[in-house]
Protein backbone atom coordinates (compact mmCIF):
# COMPACT_ATOMS: atom_id res chain seq x y z
CA UNK A 1 0.00 0.00 0.00
CA UNK A 2 2.66 2.19 1.01
CA UNK A 3 4.81 1.28 -2.01
CA UNK A 4 1.69 2.15 -3.90
CA UNK A 5 1.66 5.76 -2.78
CA UNK A 6 5.16 6.41 -3.17
CA UNK A 7 4.88 5.23 -6.85
CA UNK A 8 2.08 7.07 -7.22
CA UNK A 9 3.73 10.20 -5.76
CA UNK A 10 6.78 10.26 -7.48
CA UNK A 11 5.34 9.53 -11.05
CA UNK A 12 3.06 12.86 -10.09
CA UNK A 13 6.12 14.82 -9.41
CA UNK A 14 7.86 14.00 -12.43
CA UNK A 15 4.42 14.66 -14.77
CA UNK A 16 4.76 18.29 -12.73
CA UNK A 17 8.06 18.73 -14.86
CA UNK A 18 6.07 18.45 -17.84
CA UNK A 19 3.24 20.23 -17.01
CA UNK A 20 5.88 23.31 -16.04
CA UNK A 21 8.04 22.91 -19.16
CA UNK A 22 4.66 23.04 -21.40
CA UNK A 23 4.08 26.44 -20.16
CA UNK A 24 6.97 27.99 -19.70
CA UNK A 25 7.75 27.46 -23.76
CA UNK A 26 6.66 29.38 -26.48
CA UNK A 27 5.37 26.53 -28.34
CA UNK A 28 1.87 26.56 -27.12
CA UNK A 29 1.30 30.15 -26.96
CA UNK A 30 2.36 30.60 -30.92
CA UNK A 31 -0.04 28.05 -31.67
CA UNK A 32 -2.82 29.09 -30.00
CA UNK A 33 -2.58 32.85 -31.14
CA UNK A 34 -2.16 31.45 -34.40
CA UNK A 35 -5.17 29.36 -34.25
CA UNK A 36 -6.97 32.12 -32.54
CA UNK A 37 -6.19 35.08 -35.01
CA UNK A 38 -6.90 32.92 -38.47
CA UNK A 39 -10.40 32.03 -36.65
CA UNK A 40 -11.08 35.83 -35.91
CA UNK A 41 -9.79 36.61 -39.39
CA UNK A 42 -12.28 34.52 -40.88
CA UNK A 43 -15.05 35.63 -38.70
CA UNK A 44 -14.83 39.07 -39.65
CA UNK A 45 -14.05 38.61 -43.53
CA UNK A 46 -17.10 37.63 -45.05
CA UNK A 47 -16.25 34.71 -47.43
CA UNK A 48 -19.20 32.92 -47.15
CA UNK A 49 -23.30 33.10 -47.37
CA UNK A 50 -24.66 34.48 -44.49
CA UNK A 51 -26.53 31.12 -43.48
CA UNK A 52 -23.12 29.01 -43.79
CA UNK A 53 -21.16 31.05 -42.11
CA UNK A 54 -21.19 29.90 -38.73
CA UNK A 55 -20.54 26.36 -40.01
CA UNK A 56 -17.76 27.00 -41.96
CA UNK A 57 -16.10 29.02 -39.11
CA UNK A 58 -16.48 26.16 -36.59
CA UNK A 59 -14.85 23.63 -39.05
CA UNK A 60 -12.06 25.82 -39.25
CA UNK A 61 -11.42 26.52 -36.16
CA UNK A 62 -12.15 22.99 -34.86
CA UNK A 63 -9.70 21.79 -37.39
CA UNK A 64 -6.96 24.10 -36.55
CA UNK A 65 -7.32 22.77 -32.74
CA UNK A 66 -7.25 19.05 -33.83
CA UNK A 67 -3.70 20.58 -35.35
CA UNK A 68 -2.45 22.39 -32.91
CA UNK A 69 -3.10 19.97 -30.18
CA UNK A 70 -1.06 16.94 -32.31
CA UNK A 71 1.67 19.18 -32.61
CA UNK A 72 1.80 20.41 -28.99
CA UNK A 73 1.24 16.79 -28.19
CA UNK A 74 4.15 15.06 -30.86
CA UNK A 75 6.15 18.27 -30.01
CA UNK A 76 6.30 17.97 -26.27
CA UNK A 77 6.38 14.18 -25.98
CA UNK A 78 8.81 13.51 -28.91
CA UNK A 79 11.81 15.88 -26.45
CA UNK A 80 10.75 14.51 -23.45
CA UNK A 81 13.28 11.37 -22.82
CA UNK A 82 15.91 12.44 -25.16
CA UNK A 83 16.27 15.56 -23.38
CA UNK A 84 16.71 14.05 -20.44
CA UNK A 85 19.56 12.04 -21.54
CA UNK A 86 20.97 15.12 -23.18
CA UNK A 87 21.64 17.21 -20.73
CA UNK A 88 21.85 14.46 -18.49
CA UNK A 89 19.35 15.18 -15.95
CA UNK A 90 18.03 11.68 -16.53
CA UNK A 91 21.33 10.35 -14.18
CA UNK A 92 20.87 12.30 -11.06
CA UNK A 93 16.82 11.45 -11.71
CA UNK A 94 17.71 8.02 -11.53
CA UNK A 95 20.02 7.64 -8.79
CA UNK A 96 17.33 8.76 -6.71
CA UNK A 97 14.75 6.35 -5.58
CA UNK A 98 12.43 6.26 -9.62
CA UNK A 99 12.28 3.31 -11.10
CA UNK A 100 12.36 3.63 -14.93
CA UNK A 101 9.05 2.49 -15.45
CA UNK A 102 7.76 5.55 -13.11
CA UNK A 103 10.24 7.97 -15.57
CA UNK A 104 7.80 6.23 -18.37
CA UNK A 105 4.71 6.92 -16.86
CA UNK A 106 5.22 10.17 -15.31
CA UNK A 107 6.41 11.41 -18.42
CA UNK A 108 3.46 9.90 -20.39
CA UNK A 109 1.64 11.62 -17.81
CA UNK A 110 2.78 14.86 -17.69
CA UNK A 111 2.71 15.12 -21.58
CA UNK A 112 -1.44 13.97 -21.42
CA UNK A 113 -2.22 15.85 -18.89
CA UNK A 114 -0.75 19.21 -20.41
CA UNK A 115 -2.35 18.53 -23.47
CA UNK A 116 -5.74 18.12 -21.34
CA UNK A 117 -4.70 22.21 -20.04
CA UNK A 118 -4.38 23.03 -23.73
CA UNK A 119 -7.38 21.35 -24.94
CA UNK A 120 -9.11 23.25 -22.37
CA UNK A 121 -8.16 26.71 -23.61
CA UNK A 122 -8.36 26.12 -27.15
CA UNK A 123 -11.94 25.06 -26.88
CA UNK A 124 -13.07 27.83 -24.32
CA UNK A 125 -11.97 30.49 -27.43
CA UNK A 126 -14.11 27.97 -29.56
CA UNK A 127 -17.17 28.27 -27.14
CA UNK A 128 -16.60 31.95 -26.99
CA UNK A 129 -16.49 32.17 -30.52
CA UNK A 130 -19.95 30.41 -31.00
CA UNK A 131 -21.41 32.32 -28.54
CA UNK A 132 -20.77 35.44 -30.09
CA UNK A 133 -21.98 33.82 -33.36
CA UNK A 134 -25.31 32.80 -31.33
CA UNK A 135 -24.44 29.66 -31.65
CA UNK A 136 -25.99 27.11 -29.14
CA UNK A 137 -23.57 24.01 -28.40
CA UNK A 138 -25.25 22.01 -24.83
CA UNK A 139 -22.48 21.40 -22.32
CA UNK A 140 -22.42 17.76 -23.03
CA UNK A 141 -21.24 17.48 -26.61
CA UNK A 142 -18.25 19.53 -25.56
CA UNK A 143 -17.44 17.48 -22.88
CA UNK A 144 -17.75 14.60 -25.50
CA UNK A 145 -15.81 16.73 -28.01
CA UNK A 146 -13.35 17.47 -25.30
CA UNK A 147 -12.53 13.99 -23.96
CA UNK A 148 -12.40 12.14 -26.96
CA UNK A 149 -10.00 14.35 -28.47
CA UNK A 150 -7.97 14.26 -25.16
CA UNK A 151 -8.78 10.00 -25.56
CA UNK A 152 -7.15 10.09 -28.97
CA UNK A 153 -4.13 12.35 -28.11
CA UNK A 154 -3.59 9.79 -25.09
CA UNK A 155 -2.50 7.04 -27.79
CA UNK A 156 -0.59 9.40 -29.81
CA UNK A 157 1.34 10.79 -26.83
CA UNK A 158 2.22 7.04 -26.38
CA UNK A 159 3.20 6.13 -29.45
CA UNK A 160 5.46 9.31 -29.78
CA UNK A 161 7.24 7.86 -26.49
CA UNK A 162 7.64 4.33 -27.82
CA UNK A 163 9.13 6.13 -31.10
CA UNK A 164 11.27 8.27 -28.59
CA UNK A 165 13.09 5.08 -27.43
CA UNK A 166 13.25 3.48 -30.82
CA UNK A 167 14.49 6.38 -33.14
CA UNK A 168 17.57 8.20 -31.36
CA UNK A 169 16.93 11.73 -33.15
CA UNK A 170 13.76 13.09 -31.50
CA UNK A 171 13.05 15.14 -35.03
CA UNK A 172 13.03 12.10 -36.89
CA UNK A 173 10.52 10.55 -34.40
CA UNK A 174 8.32 13.43 -34.37
CA UNK A 175 8.60 13.89 -38.27
CA UNK A 176 7.79 9.67 -38.55
CA UNK A 177 5.12 9.92 -35.58
CA UNK A 178 3.23 13.18 -37.22
CA UNK A 179 2.73 11.49 -41.02
CA UNK A 180 1.43 8.14 -39.26
CA UNK A 181 -1.23 9.92 -37.07
CA UNK A 182 -2.23 12.29 -40.35
CA UNK A 183 -1.97 8.70 -42.37
CA UNK A 184 -3.93 7.18 -40.17
CA UNK A 185 -6.45 10.35 -39.80
CA UNK A 186 -7.13 10.23 -43.96
CA UNK A 187 -6.71 6.90 -44.76
CA UNK A 188 -7.40 4.60 -41.81
CA UNK A 189 -11.05 3.92 -42.40
CA UNK A 190 -9.90 2.97 -45.88
CA UNK A 191 -7.55 0.98 -45.89
CA UNK A 192 -9.23 -2.34 -46.00
CA UNK A 193 -11.78 -1.55 -48.95
CA UNK A 194 -8.41 -0.84 -50.70
CA UNK A 195 -7.10 -4.18 -49.42
CA UNK A 196 -10.05 -6.44 -50.95
CA UNK A 197 -9.42 -4.63 -54.50
CA UNK A 198 -5.30 -5.39 -54.26
CA UNK A 199 -3.62 -8.38 -55.32
CA UNK A 200 -2.48 -10.90 -53.03
CA UNK A 201 0.45 -10.39 -50.90
CA UNK A 202 -0.50 -6.80 -50.67
CA UNK A 203 -3.80 -7.08 -49.83
CA UNK A 204 -3.20 -9.57 -46.57
CA UNK A 205 -0.70 -6.94 -45.67
CA UNK A 206 -3.41 -4.12 -45.91
CA UNK A 207 -5.85 -5.60 -44.03
CA UNK A 208 -3.44 -6.72 -41.13
CA UNK A 209 -2.33 -2.88 -40.86
CA UNK A 210 -5.91 -1.95 -40.66
CA UNK A 211 -5.91 -4.71 -37.59
CA UNK A 212 -2.93 -3.64 -36.25
CA UNK A 213 -3.30 0.47 -36.30
CA UNK A 214 -5.29 2.98 -33.49
CA UNK A 215 -7.95 4.19 -35.27
CA UNK A 216 -7.75 7.84 -34.51
CA UNK A 217 -9.99 8.90 -37.04
CA UNK A 218 -12.83 7.08 -35.11
CA UNK A 219 -12.30 9.81 -32.64
CA UNK A 220 -11.78 12.36 -35.24
CA UNK A 221 -16.10 11.71 -36.20
CA UNK A 222 -16.96 13.67 -32.91
CA UNK A 223 -15.74 16.96 -34.69
CA UNK A 224 -18.37 16.42 -37.30
CA UNK A 225 -21.06 16.31 -34.09
CA UNK A 226 -20.09 19.78 -33.08
CA UNK A 227 -19.80 21.30 -36.45
CA UNK A 228 -23.18 20.57 -37.61
CA UNK A 229 -24.91 20.05 -34.28
CA UNK A 230 -25.96 16.90 -34.20
CA UNK A 231 -26.85 15.11 -31.12
CA UNK A 232 -24.78 13.48 -28.80
CA UNK A 233 -22.76 10.52 -28.98
CA UNK A 234 -24.24 7.70 -27.34
CA UNK A 235 -22.31 7.38 -24.24
CA UNK A 236 -21.62 3.65 -24.62
CA UNK A 237 -19.51 4.56 -27.60
CA UNK A 238 -17.87 6.85 -25.66
CA UNK A 239 -16.88 4.57 -23.19
CA UNK A 240 -16.42 1.91 -25.72
CA UNK A 241 -13.44 4.69 -27.34
CA UNK A 242 -11.60 5.54 -23.83
CA UNK A 243 -11.43 1.20 -23.09
CA UNK A 244 -9.95 1.46 -27.01
CA UNK A 245 -7.46 4.32 -26.33
CA UNK A 246 -6.28 2.93 -22.58
CA UNK A 247 -5.71 -0.34 -24.33
CA UNK A 248 -3.09 1.21 -26.82
CA UNK A 249 -1.99 3.27 -24.30
CA UNK A 250 -1.09 0.24 -22.37
CA UNK A 251 0.61 -1.23 -25.34
CA UNK A 252 2.58 1.23 -26.36
CA UNK A 253 4.11 2.51 -22.13
CA UNK A 254 4.50 -1.56 -21.98
CA UNK A 255 6.81 -1.65 -25.40
CA UNK A 256 8.67 1.78 -24.18
CA UNK A 257 8.98 -0.03 -20.68
CA UNK A 258 10.57 -2.85 -21.77
CA UNK A 259 12.83 -1.29 -24.25
CA UNK A 260 14.38 2.10 -22.08
CA UNK A 261 14.53 -0.57 -18.79
CA UNK A 262 17.44 -2.08 -20.70
CA UNK A 263 18.58 0.37 -22.39
CA UNK A 264 22.30 1.82 -21.19
CA UNK A 265 22.16 5.44 -20.64
CA UNK A 266 25.76 6.10 -21.09
CA UNK A 267 26.50 5.55 -25.09
CA UNK B 1 51.76 1.03 -16.29
CA UNK B 2 54.47 2.39 -13.10
CA UNK B 3 56.96 -0.36 -12.20
CA UNK B 4 56.54 0.44 -8.86
CA UNK B 5 52.67 0.10 -8.80
CA UNK B 6 52.83 -3.47 -6.78
CA UNK B 7 54.65 -2.00 -3.97
CA UNK B 8 53.18 1.30 -3.76
CA UNK B 9 49.77 -0.76 -3.23
CA UNK B 10 49.58 -0.24 0.57
CA UNK B 11 48.98 -4.01 1.90
CA UNK B 12 47.97 -2.67 5.21
CA UNK B 13 44.24 -2.41 6.08
CA UNK B 14 42.78 1.02 6.12
CA UNK B 15 42.98 2.01 10.17
CA UNK B 16 39.49 2.44 10.19
CA UNK B 17 38.66 0.52 13.24
CA UNK B 18 35.65 1.62 14.36
CA UNK B 19 33.66 0.47 11.40
CA UNK B 20 35.36 -1.98 9.55
CA UNK B 21 31.87 -2.38 7.28
CA UNK B 22 32.21 -1.64 3.65
CA UNK B 23 29.88 0.83 2.11
CA UNK B 24 31.13 0.71 -1.54
CA UNK B 25 32.84 -3.01 -2.54
CA UNK B 26 33.81 -3.18 -6.27
CA UNK B 27 35.45 -6.66 -7.14
CA UNK B 28 37.40 -7.40 -10.15
CA UNK B 29 35.07 -4.70 -12.19
CA UNK B 30 36.03 -4.21 -15.88
CA UNK B 31 33.90 -2.19 -18.17
CA UNK B 32 33.64 -1.87 -21.52
CA UNK B 33 32.22 0.59 -24.37
CA UNK B 34 31.03 -1.50 -27.38
CA UNK B 35 33.26 0.12 -30.40
CA UNK B 36 30.81 1.70 -32.38
CA UNK B 37 30.32 0.82 -36.36
CA UNK B 38 32.03 -1.92 -37.97
CA UNK B 39 35.62 -2.84 -36.91
CA UNK B 40 36.09 -0.56 -34.26
CA UNK B 41 37.43 -1.70 -30.94
CA UNK B 42 35.83 -1.52 -27.94
CA UNK B 43 37.47 0.83 -24.93
CA UNK B 44 37.85 -0.71 -21.86
CA UNK B 45 37.38 1.98 -19.44
CA UNK B 46 37.70 -0.05 -16.39
CA UNK B 47 40.47 -2.84 -15.92
CA UNK B 48 40.12 -5.34 -13.12
CA UNK B 49 39.22 -3.00 -10.09
CA UNK B 50 39.34 -3.91 -6.67
CA UNK B 51 38.29 -1.37 -4.05
CA UNK B 52 36.29 -0.90 -0.88
CA UNK B 53 35.21 2.40 0.45
CA UNK B 54 34.00 1.95 4.82
CA UNK B 55 31.89 3.60 6.75
CA UNK B 56 32.54 6.70 7.78
CA UNK B 57 35.31 7.46 5.44
CA UNK B 58 36.22 10.29 2.51
CA UNK B 59 37.62 8.53 -0.21
CA UNK B 60 39.21 10.69 -3.08
CA UNK B 61 39.39 8.89 -6.34
CA UNK B 62 41.74 10.35 -8.67
CA UNK B 63 43.60 9.49 -12.31
CA UNK B 64 43.34 11.74 -15.21
CA UNK B 65 41.26 12.74 -17.79
CA UNK B 66 39.68 9.39 -19.33
CA UNK B 67 40.83 7.14 -16.00
CA UNK B 68 37.73 5.67 -15.83
CA UNK B 69 36.73 7.51 -12.83
CA UNK B 70 33.28 8.67 -14.14
CA UNK B 71 32.36 5.05 -15.81
CA UNK B 72 33.15 3.71 -12.42
CA UNK B 73 30.49 5.88 -10.36
CA UNK B 74 28.39 4.68 -13.33
CA UNK B 75 28.63 1.16 -12.52
CA UNK B 76 28.04 1.94 -8.72
CA UNK B 77 24.93 3.82 -9.79
CA UNK B 78 23.17 1.59 -12.21
CA UNK B 79 23.03 3.42 -15.55
CA UNK B 80 25.48 0.43 -17.00
CA UNK B 81 26.02 -3.18 -16.08
CA UNK B 82 29.35 -4.14 -15.38
CA UNK B 83 30.94 -6.21 -18.03
CA UNK B 84 32.73 -8.36 -15.77
CA UNK B 85 33.46 -8.32 -11.92
CA UNK B 86 30.75 -7.11 -9.46
CA UNK B 87 29.79 -3.98 -7.41
CA UNK B 88 27.52 -3.60 -4.35
CA UNK B 89 26.69 -0.88 -2.24
CA UNK B 90 25.69 -1.01 1.39
CA UNK B 91 26.00 -4.81 0.41
CA UNK B 92 23.55 -5.26 -2.44
CA UNK B 93 24.39 -5.66 -5.68
CA UNK B 94 24.57 -2.47 -8.08
CA UNK B 95 22.46 -4.79 -10.52
CA UNK B 96 19.45 -4.80 -7.93
CA UNK B 97 17.24 -1.73 -7.32
CA UNK B 98 19.41 -0.35 -4.65
CA UNK B 99 18.55 1.88 -1.39
CA UNK B 100 18.65 5.06 -3.14
CA UNK B 101 17.08 6.49 -0.65
CA UNK B 102 20.58 6.53 0.92
CA UNK B 103 22.58 8.08 -1.67
CA UNK B 104 23.64 11.69 -2.87
CA UNK B 105 24.90 11.68 -6.54
CA UNK B 106 26.44 14.79 -7.95
CA UNK B 107 26.82 13.81 -11.46
CA UNK B 108 29.46 15.77 -14.10
CA UNK B 109 28.04 18.40 -16.50
CA UNK B 110 24.71 18.25 -15.95
CA UNK B 111 22.31 20.52 -17.19
CA UNK B 112 19.71 20.86 -14.98
CA UNK B 113 16.08 21.35 -16.01
CA UNK B 114 16.65 24.89 -17.39
CA UNK B 115 12.97 25.94 -17.22
CA UNK B 116 12.93 24.87 -13.50
CA UNK B 117 13.52 27.87 -10.90
CA UNK B 118 16.66 26.10 -8.28
CA UNK B 119 14.38 25.65 -5.68
CA UNK B 120 10.97 24.34 -7.95
CA UNK B 121 13.92 21.60 -8.94
CA UNK B 122 14.97 21.01 -4.98
CA UNK B 123 11.31 20.55 -4.31
CA UNK B 124 10.93 18.14 -7.13
CA UNK B 125 13.56 15.94 -5.97
CA UNK B 126 12.30 16.34 -2.65
CA UNK B 127 9.11 15.00 -3.20
CA UNK B 128 10.81 11.97 -5.01
CA UNK B 129 12.29 10.98 -1.60
CA UNK B 130 8.87 11.57 -0.20
CA UNK B 131 10.40 14.25 2.50
CA UNK B 132 7.25 15.92 4.07
CA UNK B 133 6.09 19.69 3.06
CA UNK B 134 7.33 21.73 5.54
CA UNK B 135 10.40 19.95 6.30
CA UNK B 136 11.46 20.06 2.87
CA UNK B 137 11.10 23.71 3.02
CA UNK B 138 13.73 24.19 5.64
CA UNK B 139 15.99 21.81 3.74
CA UNK B 140 15.72 23.45 0.46
CA UNK B 141 16.64 26.74 2.49
CA UNK B 142 19.42 25.46 4.59
CA UNK B 143 20.67 23.74 1.17
CA UNK B 144 20.09 27.21 -0.60
CA UNK B 145 21.94 28.85 1.74
CA UNK B 146 24.71 26.00 1.91
CA UNK B 147 25.68 26.27 -1.78
CA UNK B 148 24.69 30.15 -1.87
CA UNK B 149 22.51 30.45 -4.42
CA UNK B 150 19.43 31.97 -1.98
CA UNK B 151 19.78 34.85 -4.42
CA UNK B 152 19.38 33.31 -7.35
CA UNK B 153 16.60 30.89 -5.91
CA UNK B 154 14.01 32.69 -8.04
CA UNK B 155 15.64 32.63 -11.11
CA UNK B 156 15.03 30.60 -14.22
CA UNK B 157 18.21 27.83 -14.08
CA UNK B 158 18.39 28.84 -17.63
CA UNK B 159 20.36 32.37 -16.55
CA UNK B 160 23.11 30.27 -14.20
CA UNK B 161 26.12 30.21 -14.70
CA UNK B 162 28.38 26.86 -15.00
CA UNK B 163 29.90 27.57 -11.35
CA UNK B 164 26.11 28.24 -10.20
CA UNK B 165 24.70 25.24 -12.01
CA UNK B 166 27.24 23.19 -9.91
CA UNK B 167 26.37 24.26 -7.15
CA UNK B 168 22.37 23.49 -7.51
CA UNK B 169 24.00 20.12 -8.34
CA UNK B 170 25.36 19.76 -5.08
CA UNK B 171 22.27 20.82 -3.48
CA UNK B 172 20.21 18.37 -4.89
CA UNK B 173 22.90 15.58 -3.78
CA UNK B 174 22.43 16.90 0.14
CA UNK B 175 18.92 17.75 -0.13
CA UNK B 176 17.69 13.82 1.22
CA UNK B 177 20.76 14.01 3.49
CA UNK B 178 22.17 10.92 2.50
CA UNK B 179 24.63 8.22 4.23
CA UNK B 180 26.68 8.12 0.91
CA UNK B 181 27.66 10.75 -0.99
CA UNK B 182 29.29 10.05 -4.75
CA UNK B 183 30.46 12.83 -5.73
CA UNK B 184 31.63 13.61 -9.68
CA UNK B 185 34.34 16.44 -9.37
CA UNK B 186 32.18 18.37 -6.63
CA UNK B 187 34.93 21.43 -7.40
CA UNK B 188 34.85 21.95 -11.27
CA UNK B 189 33.67 24.83 -12.38
CA UNK B 190 33.67 26.81 -8.83
CA UNK B 191 35.59 29.52 -7.35
CA UNK B 192 37.97 29.39 -4.81
CA UNK B 193 35.64 30.36 -1.97
CA UNK B 194 33.09 27.95 -3.77
CA UNK B 195 36.12 25.10 -3.89
CA UNK B 196 36.54 25.88 0.41
CA UNK B 197 32.77 25.64 1.10
CA UNK B 198 32.73 22.03 -0.54
CA UNK B 199 35.64 21.50 1.49
CA UNK B 200 34.02 22.25 4.53
CA UNK B 201 30.72 20.61 3.52
CA UNK B 202 32.52 17.35 2.96
CA UNK B 203 34.24 17.65 6.46
CA UNK B 204 31.14 18.98 7.99
CA UNK B 205 29.68 15.55 6.20
CA UNK B 206 32.15 13.09 7.93
CA UNK B 207 31.98 14.52 10.87
CA UNK B 208 28.45 13.38 11.11
CA UNK B 209 29.65 9.66 9.76
CA UNK B 210 28.93 10.09 6.66
CA UNK B 211 30.61 8.10 3.55
CA UNK B 212 31.78 10.34 0.86
CA UNK B 213 33.25 8.56 -2.42
CA UNK B 214 34.46 11.77 -4.70
CA UNK B 215 36.52 12.07 -7.69
CA UNK B 216 38.87 15.35 -8.01
CA UNK B 217 41.62 16.93 -10.29
CA UNK B 218 42.49 19.09 -7.11
CA UNK B 219 45.23 17.62 -5.47
CA UNK B 220 45.78 20.07 -2.61
CA UNK B 221 41.88 20.03 -1.47
CA UNK B 222 42.35 16.24 -2.20
CA UNK B 223 45.10 15.91 0.44
CA UNK B 224 43.64 17.91 2.98
CA UNK B 225 39.95 16.46 3.56
CA UNK B 226 40.77 12.58 2.07
CA UNK B 227 41.16 10.02 4.58
CA UNK B 228 42.35 7.32 2.09
CA UNK B 229 42.67 7.91 -1.90
CA UNK B 230 42.66 5.46 -4.72
CA UNK B 231 44.88 6.81 -8.23
CA UNK B 232 43.49 4.77 -10.78
CA UNK B 233 44.95 5.31 -14.81
CA UNK B 234 43.71 4.31 -17.98
CA UNK B 235 41.16 2.29 -16.03
CA UNK B 236 43.83 0.10 -13.61
CA UNK B 237 44.33 0.65 -9.91
CA UNK B 238 48.13 2.57 -9.38
CA UNK B 239 47.65 3.46 -5.77
CA UNK B 240 45.80 3.20 -2.64
CA UNK B 241 46.04 4.04 0.64
CA UNK B 242 46.02 6.69 3.06
CA UNK B 243 47.27 10.27 1.82
CA UNK B 244 49.80 10.56 5.08
CA UNK B 245 51.27 7.07 4.78
CA UNK B 246 51.82 7.55 0.75
CA UNK B 247 53.05 10.92 0.97
CA UNK B 248 56.00 9.39 3.58
CA UNK B 249 55.93 6.11 1.67
CA UNK B 250 57.37 8.17 -1.65
CA UNK B 251 58.97 11.20 0.18
CA UNK B 252 57.02 13.48 -2.11
CA UNK B 253 53.92 15.48 -2.35
CA UNK B 254 50.92 14.22 -3.54
CA UNK B 255 51.21 15.92 -7.08
CA UNK B 256 54.89 14.42 -7.28
CA UNK B 257 53.14 10.80 -6.99
CA UNK B 258 50.50 11.47 -9.17
CA UNK B 259 53.03 12.76 -11.83
CA UNK B 260 55.18 9.60 -11.73
CA UNK B 261 52.57 7.29 -11.38
CA UNK B 262 51.01 8.51 -14.73
CA UNK B 263 54.09 8.17 -15.85
CA UNK B 264 54.96 12.47 -16.47
CA UNK B 265 57.98 12.58 -14.20
CA UNK B 266 60.00 10.09 -16.47
CA UNK B 267 59.21 11.00 -19.79
CA UNK B 268 60.34 14.58 -18.26
CA UNK B 269 63.46 13.85 -17.38
CA UNK B 270 64.25 11.53 -20.47
CA UNK B 271 63.11 14.54 -22.89
CA UNK B 272 65.64 16.85 -20.39
CA UNK B 273 68.04 14.61 -20.92
CA UNK B 274 67.69 14.84 -24.37
N1 LIG C 1 29.87 6.57 -23.53
C1 LIG C 1 31.11 6.18 -23.85
N2 LIG C 1 31.33 5.51 -24.99
C2 LIG C 1 32.58 5.10 -25.32
N3 LIG C 1 33.65 5.32 -24.56
C3 LIG C 1 33.48 5.98 -23.41
C4 LIG C 1 32.22 6.45 -23.00
N4 LIG C 1 32.35 7.08 -21.81
C5 LIG C 1 33.66 7.01 -21.50
N5 LIG C 1 34.34 6.35 -22.46
C6 LIG C 1 35.78 6.06 -22.43
O1 LIG C 1 36.09 5.43 -21.22
C7 LIG C 1 37.29 5.92 -20.68
C8 LIG C 1 37.07 6.41 -19.26
O2 LIG C 1 36.19 7.52 -19.27
P1 LIG C 1 35.65 8.20 -17.95
O3 LIG C 1 34.61 9.18 -18.33
O4 LIG C 1 35.28 7.14 -16.98
O5 LIG C 1 36.96 8.97 -17.43
P2 LIG C 1 37.14 9.92 -16.19
O6 LIG C 1 38.18 9.30 -15.32
O7 LIG C 1 35.87 10.26 -15.56
O8 LIG C 1 37.79 11.22 -16.87
P3 LIG C 1 37.60 12.78 -16.54
O9 LIG C 1 38.61 13.12 -15.51
O10 LIG C 1 37.95 13.43 -17.84
O11 LIG C 1 36.22 13.01 -16.13
C9 LIG C 1 37.78 6.99 -21.63
O12 LIG C 1 38.78 6.42 -22.45
C10 LIG C 1 36.59 7.33 -22.47
O13 LIG C 1 36.98 7.64 -23.79
MG1 LIG D 1 34.78 11.98 -15.29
Amino acid sequence: MNRIRASISTIWAVSGIVIKELYRRKDFYVLFVVTAVITLMMASVNFFHEGKIVRYLKDICLLLIWISALVIAIATTARQLPAERESRTIFPLLAKPVTRGQVVVGKFLGCWLACGIALVVFYVFFGVICLAKQDHIGFWQYFQAIWLQWGMLAIVIGMVLLGSVVFSAPSANATICFVAVVSILILGSHLHKIAITEPEPLSVLLSSLYFLIPHLEWFYAVRDRLVFDQNLIPWVDCLLATLYAAAYVAIFLCGTWMLFRRRVLTT
Amino acid sequence: MSVEAPSILSTQSPARPSSNAAVIRIENLVVEYPGRGIGQRATTAVKDLNLEVYQGEVFGFLGPNGAGKTSTMQVLLGFQPPTRGAASIFGVDVRQPIARQRIGYLPEMTYYYKFLTSEELLRFYGRIFRIPRPELEVRIDSALKLVELEEARKRLIRTYSKGMQQRIGLAQALINNPDLLILDEPTSGLDPLGRMKVREIIQRLRSEGKTVLFSSHELGEVETVCDRIAIIHRGELQVLGRVADLVEEHQMDLERIFLKIIGYGMNHQREQRA
